[in-house]
């Protein structure tokens, strides 16, 4: 009962009409920041942060959080529309969302994705709501080892992901891990894999520049083969019966929605993780349980819905170990914790009790950011299909110059323009080759996180692997992974004793 | 409402030219400025003493319009800062009088371990040093030790099994490491994770056993009782901290007095003209309120210093490093 009173005397803050004005504008900003390649909600937070010393610091984290939830609504729509992620975060959105908008449904993945971003954005504000301490000590249970061990768990269920056919998935894992290895290695300070002394390999391959690369770039070159140089023109169309289907077809996806929200929610609170990672587990492990996996990647809706939840849920999880452990749970929140300092609070344990108003002012304008986000998109719906009606000849060039953008703004260096470019060619080619490139994405995103945290594991266990068992979170999460691991092995096997004549012509 | 708007108008401006990068306007003649946004490097990860230290600077500089072009923060962690050092090294064209650096301690510890990386730090322009941050020992208040003498004996039960958690490899949280190592005859073993802030957390979470923050890294976790700091690296105690002792005070010899230098550095071969602007932004910087507020409540010291006071600061603590450095071994 002492949630409801403080969730309404921060209901109460939140309506003020300055901090409601705050979260309509922080919407439609983020959803516009998110929805254009390379600008995703952390650049949007960081430009916008020295704007907020204007208002109070309620006001203040209210509208940057505003602006993060905005971003993660409009992250799916260039995803979806364009094939290129609108930002880190709704890479995953673009495997499914991008195939379902060239057969035409891109209505069905629009609503979809808005859809599924509201039910997450909603579970994980009400778990945010009842249960943030029991959680920020969950956060505080994970160390190095588990953290490694949910990473193999990731990678284990994107096994599954190239169809069947493993030993390419597994190349295109390699290649992505290889890829998250090129830079600076933070445990000892050396130079790996810069190609004599080329400076812009300094900073390691920003995984957006492969994404754009591939599914940017690559499209394109796609389209033009496939097209053959016809003016071809999608067939999207959009009509309020084809709205209220694309609502009614939600039922099919709720099993991924829901599982995408609490496995987001639940990676959002870990340390260091974040929104990225949790929406491309959540979409491994909805091709996992699905019943139908090899139509993943090309067009399955629920490939939207599931990393659609997660991604929504894990920003708002993200918020809590920023709030209760001054630990920011992604890049985003990272620079919403500097914005706190700035406004002189001091996140912590006691950020609850001693600014009880800040806290839960923010906590109930997260419940109106979602709700504004939803409609504003839904809204903008008729929009957006009517750009995908243009012909791809006009088409092509804006995705092109999306693309040259998205691949310079994270880093400004026209380095990794370049290397988005030959990324773009290589993905068409592997593309063609029947490679799949969901898994290089994962690696690229998950090495960085998985390979720190196994060496800190090991230092500390004088190089016994025995820790990632030995200790009961890791241990559990571990086992699963392996079992996962080797189920499509098991597969493999049991294929080849009950037809042994066929021989191997794989 | 209408400080809103337009808020809300300089924003997609400010959006914009982050996209399409810098059209640059034709300068006028007199003093120099900033022909497009600033890059403002930060050489340690997000969430960490350094990068909230540089997004106060940055909001300090927006509120006070004390520059007319905006400075944008980008955190190179990577190496232990190498990747920044190197960036500002490489700093070329317009950039050179464009960039400027938040930096730590291990802008001298960096290019001294690894002097493949061909950083000279005397060639870096002064811009100012903003503050020192002072170090303590820290430990989970569940290990029930309240002083050095328990801490002591507690680590040498565990040997190599004590856990110290530091940020990065021959940073300065392994330099105290191996002091407190030396002077009490202890084999803690020293695990590098990413930022101060990430540090704070292992020792909260219990994933070590012991750390030496600095003390904005652990304010929350210390206001809330989980972690409590046991002795000082500083010359005399601590206001924030009137129960921690200085090593000094323990009558420790083989442990220095030990500061973090939090400064500003520009990249090398910049112009007069915009080593001035810099210097004036951030002299301007140190005197305001918010500051001086953020130095107090997070037990910072020192005075603003800049040009050749800052240069001969950067030349003694490098020989001091070069020595630590060689007395543990690592270089």
């Amino acid at each position: 009962m002492e949630i409801l009173s403080l969730l309404g005397n921060g209901f109460l803050v939140a309506f003020q009409p300055l901090n409601l004005a705050l979260v309509i504008l922080g919407c439609a900003l983020g959803l516009f920041i998110g929805a254009m390649p390379g600008l995703g909600s952390v650049n949007g937070v960081a430009i916008l942060l020295p704007m907020t010393f204007i208002v109070p610091p309620t006001g203040a984290i209210i509208f940057l959080a505003a602006i993060y939830y905005g971003a993660m609504y409009g992250g799916a729509i260039s995803s979806i529309m364009l094939g290129i992620p609108g930002a880190s975060t709704a890479v995953a959105t673009t495997f499914d969302g991008r195939p379902l908008a060239l057969q035409g449904l891109a209505d069905r993945a629009l609503i979809t994705a808005a859809a599924a971003s509201f039910i997450g954005g909603t579970i994980s504000i009400v778990l945010f709501t009842g249960f943030a301490p029991p959680l920020a000590a969950v956060a505080l249970a994970f160390g190095s080892a588990e953290e490694f061990a949910l990473m193999i768990l990731a990678f284990a269920t994107f096994v599954g992901l190239g169809g069947d056919d493993i030993p390419k998935t597994l190349f295109s894992i390699f290649i992505g891990l290889v890829l998250s290895a090129v830079g600076l290695d933070i445990i000892s300070g050396q130079p790996r894999l810069i190609f004599g002394d080329i400076p812009g390999f300094y900073h390691g391959i920003n995984f957006l520049v492969l994404a754009i690369g591939i599914y940017g770039i690559g499209e394109i070159l796609w389209t033009i083969e496939s097209s053959g140089g016809d003016v071809n023109v999608s067939q999207a169309t959009l009509t309020f019966r084809r709205l209220i289907e694309g609502f009614r077809g939600m039922k099919e996806t709720i099993k991924g929605t829901l599982m995408g929200s609490f496995l987001g929610y639940f990676v959002g609170i870990l340390p260091a993780a974040g929104a990225t990672p949790g929406s491309l587990m959540a979409y491994g492990v909805a091709k996992t349980m699905s019943k139908d996996p090899d139509s993943f990647g090309k067009g399955n809706i629920e490939g939207v819905a599931a990393p659609e939840a997660a991604n929504n849920a894990a920003s708002t999880g993200s918020m809590l170990p920023m709030l209760t452990l001054g630990i920011p749970g992604s890049p985003t929140t990272a620079i919403l914790l500097g914005g706190m300092v700035i406004w002189g609070l001091e996140p912590g344990p006691l950020l609850f009790v001693e600014h009880a108003e800040f806290v839960w002012g923010l906590i109930a304008s997260l419940y109106i950011a979602n709700l504004f986000s939803v409609l504003l998109n839904i809204s903008f719906i008729p929009l957006f299909i009517w750009v995908l009606k243009l012909p791809f000849t006009i088409l092509a060039p804006i995705i092109f110059i999306l693309c040259v953008i998205g691949g310079y703004a994270p880093t400004q260096d026209l380095h990794d323009v370049w290397l988005m470019f030959i990324f773009g060619v290589v993905g068409y080619l592997m593309r063609k080759l029947d490679y799949p490139m969901a898994p290089a994405v994962l690696a690229i995103v998950l090495g960085p996180l998985a390979e720190p945290a196994m060496r800190q594991s090991l230092i500390i266990s004088n190089g016994s692997p025995m820790i990632f068992f030995e200790r009961p979170i890791a241990g559990s999460i571990m086992v699963v992974a392996i079992v996962l691991l080797l189920l499509p092995l098991f597969k493999v096997i049991k294929g080849a004793l009950s037809k042994p004549a066929s021989g191997s012509q794989a | 409402m209408k400080t809103l708007f337009r808020s809300a108008m300089y924003t997609i401006l400010g959006v914009l030219v982050m996209a399409f990068g810098s059209l640059v306007a034709p300068q006028d003649a007199g003093a120099w400025e900033p022909r497009k946004p600033v890059d403002f490097v930060i050489m340690a990860g997000k969430g960490g003493g350094a990068d909230k230290m540089a997004r106060l600077m940055q909001t300090i500089i927006e509120k006070h319009k004390l520059s007319t072009k905006p400075f944008i923060p980008i955190n190179k962690p990577g190496g232990s800062g190498a990747e920044s050092l190197i960036h500002l090294k490489n700093a070329s064209g317009v950039n050179k009088d464009h960039t400027v650096m938040v930096t730590l301690n291990s802008f001298y510890t960096t290019p001294l371990r690894q002097p493949g990386l061909g950083v000279d730090i005397s060639t870096f322009t002064p811009v100012g040093r903003m503050a020192e941050d002072t170090f303590l020992l820290w430990v989970h208040k569940d290990s029930g030790i309240t002083n050095v003498d328990q801490f002591v004996k507690a680590a040498k039960a565990k040997g190599n099994n004590w856990i110290m958690a530091g940020t990065g490899k021959g940073q300065e949280d392994q330099l105290l490491t191996s002091f407190l190592n030396a002077a009490y005859g202890l084999n803690m073993k020293y695990v590098p994770f990413k930022g101060g802030g990430r540090v704070a957390k292992e020792l909260a979470g219990k994933h070590a056993d012991s750390t030496v923050n600095n003390p904005s890294e652990q304010l929350g976790f210390y206001q809330a009782g989980t972690t409590r700091p046991i002795a000082a690296f500083t010359p005399d105690r601590m206001e924030l901290f009137p129960d921690a002792p200085t090593f000094q005070e323990l009558g420790q010899k083989g442990i220095p007095v030990y500061f973090m230098q939090r400064s500003v550095v520009g990249a090398p071969g910049m112009s007069k003209g915009a080593q001035k602007y810099y210097q004036k932004v951030f002299s301007k910087v140190y005197k305001t309120s918010e500051w001086q507020d953020y130095m107090k409540k997070k037990s910072l010291r020192g005075a603003f210093l800049t040009g050749k006071k800052l240069k001969k600061y950067w030349a003694v603590e490098k020989d001091i490093h070069q020595k630590m450095l060689k007395d543990i071994g690592e270089i």
